[in-house]
């Protein structure tokens, strides 16, 4: 009886070895690799030492990576939390009020820059950003004059960049969650002379704060990984001022060979997830118990 | 006072008074998204005129000229068909072995009770939250310690893993809406659980897979980073990572060509998006990768 409960598991074991080989173990690596001083090229690719936490250490001595931790969370903080969370759930909220015909064509729009191959949006953002580009052209024809984006205000470009990228997801999330509030309450409320934004306040956001809650922290799990984006319009210069964590890691591992130190920024990047899925898994746990 | 009272009020109201502010609320509503859907189409102007101008530059301003050269000067072997190749490859590639493995792994746990199903479940869901641009740099280390470098099949391996507690998370779902019944009578004539799935489990959540395959193939097809570092040779790198031929050596960029070929890279999965929130509304894929 057991062997038989134990062999109609046995569908699950490929899914297991994938897991195992591709994500586990590149994260256990990850933390190995991370204490010594494994290198793309030299003596140190081909017999790495074991350095203890000497990269942990040049972390917190070197200046790069508190800038870079807080270009991160500047970047999540404005882009996810702030940029495609509240302006996703505006637009869910319009739409709700607006005619179908409107809402379907801007929800297009919106959803066009998400579903674009990253690559292309990001291409898309730097033509957009530069200093000839649509931003300034549209600035100019106001007879204002628009700064060199990429080059003066790199870090609020790619702010912008991501919010445009990344708020179809809050919109359709908030979409789903404002299809289930039920009618009667908010009309309830109507009719007690609630206004419009008290109704939002009080009523409706309490009705969906755990869509809400999810969305945050899917929202920002995926902002904490986003690399092309910042890759392909600023590089993470100039001088550093746009390197998130992602973007730090590939410069130490690939660009500079430092194989020690990068995977021990993207050791801190994958705690960092860690962190929040794990409250995320509690979350969704506890909505449905 | 009773709800049917209330609605009856609020169907006066709205009749009366409240018709007017209403559709004026409404207007205001169309105004205020019609400006953000203008924000959000403005980025993609440049793409569709420099697109069909043979002298685009990074400005963007309606060609004085405008042809179909770009495009014509795309569509070789070299420029486009390859690439699009590889990058069918790899994302039909990931997407079938996602497939496979996230239906095979969902039959036990949607259909036995077992101590091992939420535990499972949840580190599933808890593998959904890895963030791949950090698990790279280790994923590039591992790869040229396995010699797995360059290797097509491996790289959709790895992409296929990476979407997989995704795929898993949604297949289960659409699984556990298919009835047990229906196969509880298969078993009494006979019939071994994998036939069962395949000839009664199976079809009835063909719609469901479809959104699985579909979902899975668009990430695969957007993704950069992961053939950006795992594929080197330029005969096996797909569309996303062969975008940079257009950026010649000294600087110069075919920005029309670059236009023109972002174009009908993206075509595909703004198509298949389509399909997949026609068919079954917007939040539908959302609601399976979402809920549990």
């Amino acid at each position: 009886m057991t062997i038989r409960r134990v062999l109609r598991l046995l569908p699950v074991v490929p899914s297991i070895l994938l897991l195992l080989l591709f994500l586990l173990a590149p994260v256990v690596w990850s933390f190995y690799a991370s204490f010594t001083d494994a290198a793309l090229s030299g003596k140190a690719a081909r017999d790495p030492q074991w350095v203890g936490a000497d990269n942990y250490a040049r972390m917190f001595s070197d200046d790069l990576f508190p800038l870079a931790a807080w270009l991160t969370v500047v970047f999540v903080a404005a882009s996810a939390v702030i940029g495609q969370n509240i302006l996703g759930l505006l637009i869910a909220l319009l739409m709700t009020r607006s005619r179908k015909a409107v809402a379907s064509l801007v929800g297009t729009a919106v959803v066009a820059a998400w579903v674009l191959p990253e690559i292309v949006a990001a291409f898309a953002a730097y033509a957009y950003f530069n200093r000839d580009g649509t931003l300034n052209q549209m600035l100019g024809v106001m007879g204002a004059q628009g700064p060199d984006w990429l080059y003066s205000w790199p870090l609020v470009a790619i702010i912008l960049a991501n919010t445009w990228r990344g708020t179809a997801f809050s919109m359709l999330v908030y979409k789903a969650a404002l299809a289930d509030v039920p009618r009667d309450i908010s009309e309830a409320a109507l009719m007690d002379g609630a206004r419009g934004w008290q109704r939002l306040a009080f009523i409706t956001l309490p009705l969906i704060r755990s869509s809400i809650a999810t969305n945050l922290m899917l929202i920002t799990l995926q902002t904490l990984a986003v690399f092309t984006l910042i890759w392909v319009m600023t590089a993470g210069g100039p001088a550093n001022a746009s390197t998130t964590l992602p973007v730090l890691a590939y410069q130490e591992a690939f660009k500079f060979g430092d194989i020690g130190y990068g995977t021990a920024v993207a050791s801190v990047l994958i705690l960092l997830g860690m962190v929040f899925g794990a409250v995320y898994v509690r979350l969704l746990r506890e909505q449905r118990p | 006072m009773t709800t049917s009272g209330l609605r009856a009020r609020v169907a006066a109201d709205s009749t009366t008074t409240g018709g007017g502010s209403r559709s004026r609320a409404r207007l205001g509503a169309d105004i205020a998204l019609a400006v953000i859907g203008l924000c959000f189409v403005a980025p993609l102007l440049w793409l569709l005129l420099a697109a069909v101008d043979p002298q685009a530059g990074y400005q963007t301003k309606v060609p004085s000229t405008p042809s179909i050269a770009n495009f014509r000067a795309v569509l070789t072997p070299e420029l486009l068909f390859r690439p699009l190749a590889n990058s069918f490859l790899l994302s039909a590639g990931t997407a079938v072995v996602n497939l496979l493995v996230a239906v095979l792994a969902a039959y036990p746990l949607s259909r036995y009770q077992s101590r091992f199903n939420k535990p499972f479940m949840y580190t599933v869901l808890f593998g959904t939250s890895l963030p791949v641009t950090a698990i790279m740099v280790p994923v590039y280390g591992l790869f040229v310690h396995l010699q797995l470098l360059d290797s097509m099949a491996a790289t959709v391996f790895f992409m296929a893993t990476t979407t997989l507690p995704m795929a898993i998370w949604m297949t289960k779902n659409f699984m556990d809406s298919v009835p047990l019944e229906l196969e509880e009578a298969a078993w009494m004539d006979g019939a071994s659980a994998m036939a069962a799935l395949r000839t009664i489990v199976l079809p009835l959540m063909k719609q469901g897979l479809g959104v699985v395959f579909i979902f899975v193939f668009i990430q695969a097809w957007g993704n950069f980073f992961v053939p950006f570092i795992l594929l080197l040779s330029p005969a096996k790198q797909p569309a996303a990572v062969s975008i940079f031929s257009f950026f010649g050596q000294h600087g110069a960029i075919a920005y029309g060509q670059l236009a023109a070929f972002s174009i009908l890279y993206s075509v595909p999965v703004l198509v298949l998006y389509a399909l997949v929130s026609r068919g079954m509304g917007n939040s539908f894929a959302l609601s399976g990768a979402m809920k549990g």
